[in-house]
């Protein structure tokens, strides 16, 4: 089977500034890809140039087997869209911005209602269906943003940081939803600086940074290749402001102070403990909490945008 | 999916979004009465304490308002859709930037039309206006309608979110035009240069056609006035869609 999207040498340039730098990476069908990125990577040009909204300078994109540049019309009909800087008609109600959404995607009359009302209950926004929606909260509107992109029945989904500033309800809604979608056959595009949104939700996930594909892969594949961000977490009693002798330690790559913690990143956390367990018997110590961490995705995420200068980890 | 089933699909997409215009920009109260009583107080400015009769000016003052209507918010669609982040939705949906823009152009032609009807009526019933000119004054009326919503969509292009930068580029460019177009004098009655600049707006073929149909006194004939408005039309729709595709990525 073909993949859902398939991104070849894709670059985007404003002026001098190349936003997008060639790059290149397929999504599977049925999959929830994340597209992981600090501010300014270039997540969202790149959503916008596979939803059609912007041309490419140069490269080519593939949705759901249509051409981008040739065949965005058929392609735009396959997908449900709800992008970062979205916002729903505020002088129509819910309602109305349901059936314009529907009309524009060639949703048939009588199938409008059905599924405009089938949305609006899931949602829980169908009693104030007919309300203005200037009166909404930013939950909402958001809810209703994915209403918008879900009435016509999309084979893939493309979310730009769909969670963002929402409350723990709605952002939980949204993400069971997204789950729910997928297990339906859904391919899910997930743009997001939200690492553990990704973490939860993905099967794969691709890092960039200035505009460049660091790393593609699950994010326990990620966590595993990055072993070197193990970490041991300690807090000794007495408290012990003696940073230096931790930083001393052999196997120690680096030591965070975190509250009344330490936290020392190494790729050896056995040594570590031995090497601790020594210090506190010297110095008159005793353990108050001793944790060995895995690498959080978080961890990897800072790792790859930190050191990415030119380096390209692509497990594919 | 056929060539066909594609075009119907674009032509229901205009239809969608002329109807989104006129519920959000036009089917307003300050909206509506703006277009009728601006078109109705320029009259008074140029009626009161001149000696001509009232009647004379019915076609400059029909002309006005299909001009002032037609052209009034088309310019702030696009910035204020920018601004308010509903474009970047509308630009995702599958329909192309040109079947966009014919939708704000349809709105306006709309809006232009049911407006103008006042000031026709009132020529009519008020001041008895004959129309002598049926056709011609139908005509006259879509082409215009059709021309200056064109023209409103093409001042919105500049890449701007700000709406009253575009309300100040639209004063601009269309104010002079109602004084250089014999709507309130003749354009055989202009000085030469007044004559020559009146040739480069389309609000003097509009108010010419007007003439014909309303009172047989005219300076063009009827077959270049449509010309010339068709020229128009076309001349706003090229520019006006070429400028908004060149100038989208820089509103996003």
């Amino acid at each position: 089977m073909n993949p859902a999207i398939e991104v070849e040498n894709l670059a985007k340039s404003y002026g001098k500034l190349l936003a997008v730098d060639h790059i290149s990476f397929q999504v599977k069908r049925g999959e929830i890809f994340g597209f992981l990125g600090p501010n300014g990577a270039g997540k969202t040009t790149t959503q916008r140039i596979l939803t059609g909204v912007l041309e490419p300078t140069e490269g080519r994109v593939f949705v759901m087997d249509y051409d981008m540049q040739k065949g965005g019309f058929y392609a735009k009909r396959l997908m449900g869209v709800v992008p970062e800087f979205a916002n729903v008609y505020i002088d129509l109600g819910a309602w109305e911005n349901l059936m314009l959404m529907a009309e524009l995607y060639g949703v048939p009359r009588q199938r409008r209602k059905e599924r405009a009302t089938e949305l609006l209950e899931m949602f829980k926004l169908y009693e104030r269906r007919n309300e203005n929606t200037k009166y909404f909260s930013k939950g909402m509107k958001q809810r209703l943003l994915l209403c918008m992109a879900l009435v016509h029945q999309p084979q893939i989904l493309f979310l730009d940081e769909p969670t963002t500033g929402l409350d723990v309800q709605s952002a939980r809604l949204i993400r069971d939803l997204v789950r729910k979608l997928n297990e339906g056959g859904v391919t899910v595009f997930l743009t997001t600086h939200n690492i553990e949104e990704a973490n939860l939700l993905c099967d794969r996930i691709a890092v960039i940074d200035h505009g460049k594909i660091a790393a593609i892969d699950s994010p326990e594949n990620l966590k595993k290749a990055f072993q070197s961000v193990q970490s041991v977490e300690v807090a000794f009693a007495p408290p012990f402001e003696r940073i230096d002798l931790l930083e001393k330690l052999s196997c120690v790559n680096e030591v965070k102070k975190l509250g009344d913690k330490y936290r020392l990143y190494t790729d050896e956390p056995s040594e570590v403990v031995n090497k601790l367990t020594d210090l506190t018997r010297s110095n008159n110590l005793k353990f108050l909490t001793l944790n060995v961490l895995g690498p959080s995705l978080e961890d990897v995420f800072v790792k790859i945008t930190e050191e990415h200068k030119g380096w390209n980890y692509d497990k594919e | 999916m056929t060539k066909s089933s594609r075009i119907n699909s674009e032509l229901k997409g205009v239809w969608a979004i002329a109807r989104k215009d006129m519920r959000i920009y036009y089917l307003k109260p300050p909206v509506l009465i703006y277009g009728i009583m601006i078109p109705f107080f320029l009259f008074l400015a140029f009626a009161l304490g001149r000696d001509v009769p009232s009647a004379s000016l019915v076609p400059g003052m029909i002309g006005i308002t299909l001009f002032f209507t037609a052209s009034s918010v088309g310019p702030i669609i696009v910035p204020w859709e920018t601004r308010m982040k509903t474009l970047e939705r509308l630009i995702a949906c599958p329909i192309s930037i040109q079947s966009i823009i014919l939708g704000d152009i349809l709105a306006g032609f709309l809006f232009g039309i049911i407006i103008s009807l006042v000031p026709l009526l009132l020529g009519v019933l008020g001041f008895g206006v004959n129309v002598i000119n049926y056709y011609t004054l139908s005509l006259c009326i879509l082409l215009s309608a059709f021309c200056f919503s064109s023209l409103g969509i093409l001042l919105s292009a500049p890449p701007t979110d700000n709406p009253s930068n575009i309300m100040m580029l639209s004063t601009i460019i269309r104010l002079p035009m109602v004084f250089i177009s014999g709507v309130f004098i003749p354009v055989d009655q202009l000085p030469t240069g007044g004559r020559i600049v009146a040739l480069f707006s389309p609000l003097t073929y509009t108010t010419d056609l007007l003439r014909h149909s309303l009172q047989q006194h005219h300076h063009y004939q009827i077959a270049l006035d449509v010309l010339m408005l068709l020229a128009f039309i076309i001349l706003f729709l090229i520019l006006g869609m070429g400028f908004h595709k060149k100038s989208l990525s820089k509103r996003l």
